[in-house]
């Protein structure tokens, strides 16, 4: 029998996205699903080593709750080290949970377009993550995205959990093999904070300048749950169009958006978050800083009032530090009630000279000056982010070319 | 040490300072006086070498260098160094981050710090949310770490309170004239400073040596600034105007 979810998603598989170029999904090949297990993710080769390095992953057991990493569309490692929390590839945990399927699809619309049309209908496979009732889970889970093979087309889904008064973090590292020159990731990812749960999500791209990227995101919020998610996309990508969505529906949610993004020349970045503030006492902060060193890049930015008593702010900077370089910055605020207290501010812009100069005049040269401003103005957007990545996000800002061009 | 011969100085179109001549001599504390307006830090940022300060005649020489058209930061290497009145905000920019980036030498800024009772400022975005007061004290660190032998301050005293005024005087005086109140080594040390003040507050923590007064754009009189800075107390700056006015009738007389 045909699902009404299913017909849905066979009568969106044309349908164009709202936002983002249209990718023609028939240009890749289906990703692979049968690469060979991996017992450690101390064995995989250097070179993909570092790439993980790069988008924020450690390569070890040391120190985390639970790791995983999916290539191309193969689970080839998944494991738990610490207590509290379940992380397994989701297809298995359809298998071990049979309520999961209530879950499924349930934050994120089938037919919301056609990546999440193919997504759905190509059962896709993605991680798991489930922190138990009453859980404190002090290291992190960390997985990883991986693209390994050229013009490959991942899918991913995955569904994260955090039971009732349960703490737990996640990093998730997106990134793309070195000598892949064509590739397109699609990514359904439905979060569930259960009352008084609290979750930190941190997520790093490292795609390349030949990736098509398409995450689709919603996190769905009980009462006094509490939502922290930083995005860290410095790395070249060739287009991304990206709009989480968090559904504050329990009096007292909060949920907090850090983001940082540098579009590099060829890079078409188009990326929001949104918060629907639908209990009475909830709280949300978008925060983006965005830079373009020669690429486009659009901020978005929603806040949907619903309910009395809500405070929310939205703030999306962006920098300009190419002639070729576009920024766009597109807040909105909806308010359906009266009794909302909502706020924006956005600004895009070069940097400014007097700042510039006032640390020459400390004997900085002109590129030194423009470097520590630029950090500066990204750091701002990722002072949420945990201190154990802390080291990794600053040597890749470090590294990150922010001389226009 | 700096020699400032013949400046004319435009900001957004408009000349500020007409032919103004005035040196500073290495091992001496300067002082500028003048009316608001007068033109004084106009003259700082010119030497400092900011945009927006356009030179249109004369020669800007340090220790007997031309650096009239000199990158701001090519000067600072050369050993100017500036406590400016209303700094930028660096949102996102420590003051411990930036401290280290430029910190010379032997300096333990941590221990400057802590004197200036700004330890906890450290971890604080340069300027932003910064007191008057605050941003002095900021700058004075920041200068201490940065250790120029030409000194230009930008109304040092303003906006700080009666406590922390000590220990800002104290540290402008270890910067200029290092642990010794000897003439002697003062000169010997190479630094100077050209220091302006409206309240001559900070004369109580350095030695001045020289005074200038400034009015309209140039320089209406010099000479010791414990002598100047009473004078314009009891007379005010208008006094100084016209007693340059009449200096002039009378060299006109008498040629």
């Amino acid at each position: 029998m045909v699902s009404n979810d299913e017909k849905r998603a066979k009568e969106a598989l044309k349908k164009q996205a709202k936002f983002g170029e249209d990718i023609d999904l028939e240009e890749y090949d289906e990703g692979s699903r049968d690469l060979s297990e991996l017992e450690s993710l101390e064995d995989l080769p250097g070179d993909t080593k570092s790439t993980m390095l790069d988008s924020g992953i450690v390569p070890s057991e040391k120190g985390k709750s639970g790791n995983f990493l999916l290539m191309d569309n193969t689970v080839v490692h998944s494991a738990v080290m610490g207590s509290g929390v379940e992380v397994m590839p989701l297809s298995q945990a359809l298998k071990v949970h049979d309520w999961l399927r209530d879950y499924m699809w349930k934050g994120v619309q089938p037919d919301s377009d056609k990546y999440t049309a193919e997504t759905y209908l190509q059962k896709a496979d993605g991680y798991f993550i489930r922190a138990l009732p009453g859980a404190k889970v002090r290291m992190p889970v960390q997985t990883c995205l991986l693209l390994k093979n050229r013009n490959t087309k991942q899918y991913v889904h995955n569904v994260l959990i955090a039971e009732e008064g349960s703490e737990f973090e996640v990093v998730t590292g997106c990134a793309t093999s070195k000598g892949v020159e064509k590739g397109l990731h699609l990514g359904i990812s439905e979060f569930f904070l259960k009352k008084d749960s609290k979750l930190t999500f941190t997520m790093v791209h490292n795609w390349s300048e030949f990736v098509g990227v398409r995450p689709r995101s919603s996190i769905v919020m009980e009462e006094g749950s509490t939502y922290i998610n930083n995005y860290v996309a410095l790395k070249p990508v060739k287009t991304i169009q990206t709009y989480p969505t968090a559904y504050l529906n329990g009096p007292n949610a909060v949920c907090r958006f850090n983001s940082v993004a540098v579009a590099h020349p060829g890079s078409m970045m188009d990326m929001g978050s949104r918060a629907v503030l639908n209990a009475p006492g909830c709280k949300a902060e978008l925060i983006s800083r965005t830079i373009t060193t020669g690429g486009t890049v659009i901020a978005r930015g929603q806040l949907v009032g619903n309910s009395p008593g809500i405070k929310a702010h939205l703030e999306c900077k962006g920098l300009i530090l190419s002639e070729k370089g576009v920024q766009i910055a597109i807040p909105e605020l909806e308010a359906h009630i009266p009794d909302v207290e909502m706020t924006h501010e956005a600004a895009v812009g070069k940097i400014a000279q007097d700042q510039v100069e006032y640390l020459m005049s400390r004997g900085l040269s002109e590129d030194e000056a423009v470097g520590m401003i630029v950090r500066g103005f990204l750091d701002v957007g990722i002072r949420g982010i945990p201190d154990h990545l802390k080291a990794e996000i600053d040597k890749i800002l470090q590294e990150t070319d922010v001389r226009g061009s | 040490m700096l020699e400032i011969e013949n400046l004319t100085v435009e900001v957004g179109g408009r000349e500020i300072l007409h032919d103004l001549s005035l040196n500073v001599m290495t091992g001496y504390t300067t002082v500028l006086f003048g009316p608001n307006g007068s033109g004084k830090s106009t003259l700082l940022m010119t030497i400092m070498g900011f945009s927006g300060y356009k030179v249109k005649s004369g020669r800007i020489i340090l220790n007997g260098e031309d650096i009239t058209h000199m990158p701001v930061n090519e000067r600072a290497k050369r050993g100017i160094g500036m406590m400016m009145q209303r700094p930028p905000n660096l949102t996102g920019v420590r003051l411990k981050d930036l401290v280290r980036v430029f910190c010379k030498g032997n300096v333990d800024t941590e221990k400057v710090a802590e004197d200036l009772d700004m330890t906890r400022f450290l971890e604080r975005d340069v300027n932003v949310g910064f007191s008057g007061g605050e941003i002095k004290r900021s700058e004075i660190l920041q200068l201490t770490a940065q250790n120029p032998c030409m000194i230009l301050l930008d109304e040092p005293e303003s906006g700080v309170d009666m406590v922390s005024i000590e220990k800002l005087g104290s540290k402008v005086h270890d910067l200029l004239q290092g642990p010794s109140h000897c003439a002697g080594w003062r000169e010997k040390s190479g630094k100077a400073a050209l220091i302006i003040t409206h309240t001559g507050q900070i004369l109580d923590y350095v030695e001045a040596d020289r005074g200038y007064v400034m009015c309209n754009g140039t320089v209406a009189c010099s000479g010791n600034p414990r002598e100047l800075l009473q004078e314009i107390r009891k007379m005010g700056y208008n006094e100084c105007i016209r007693c340059k006015i009449n200096r002039a009738n009378i060299i006109k007389e008498n040629i």
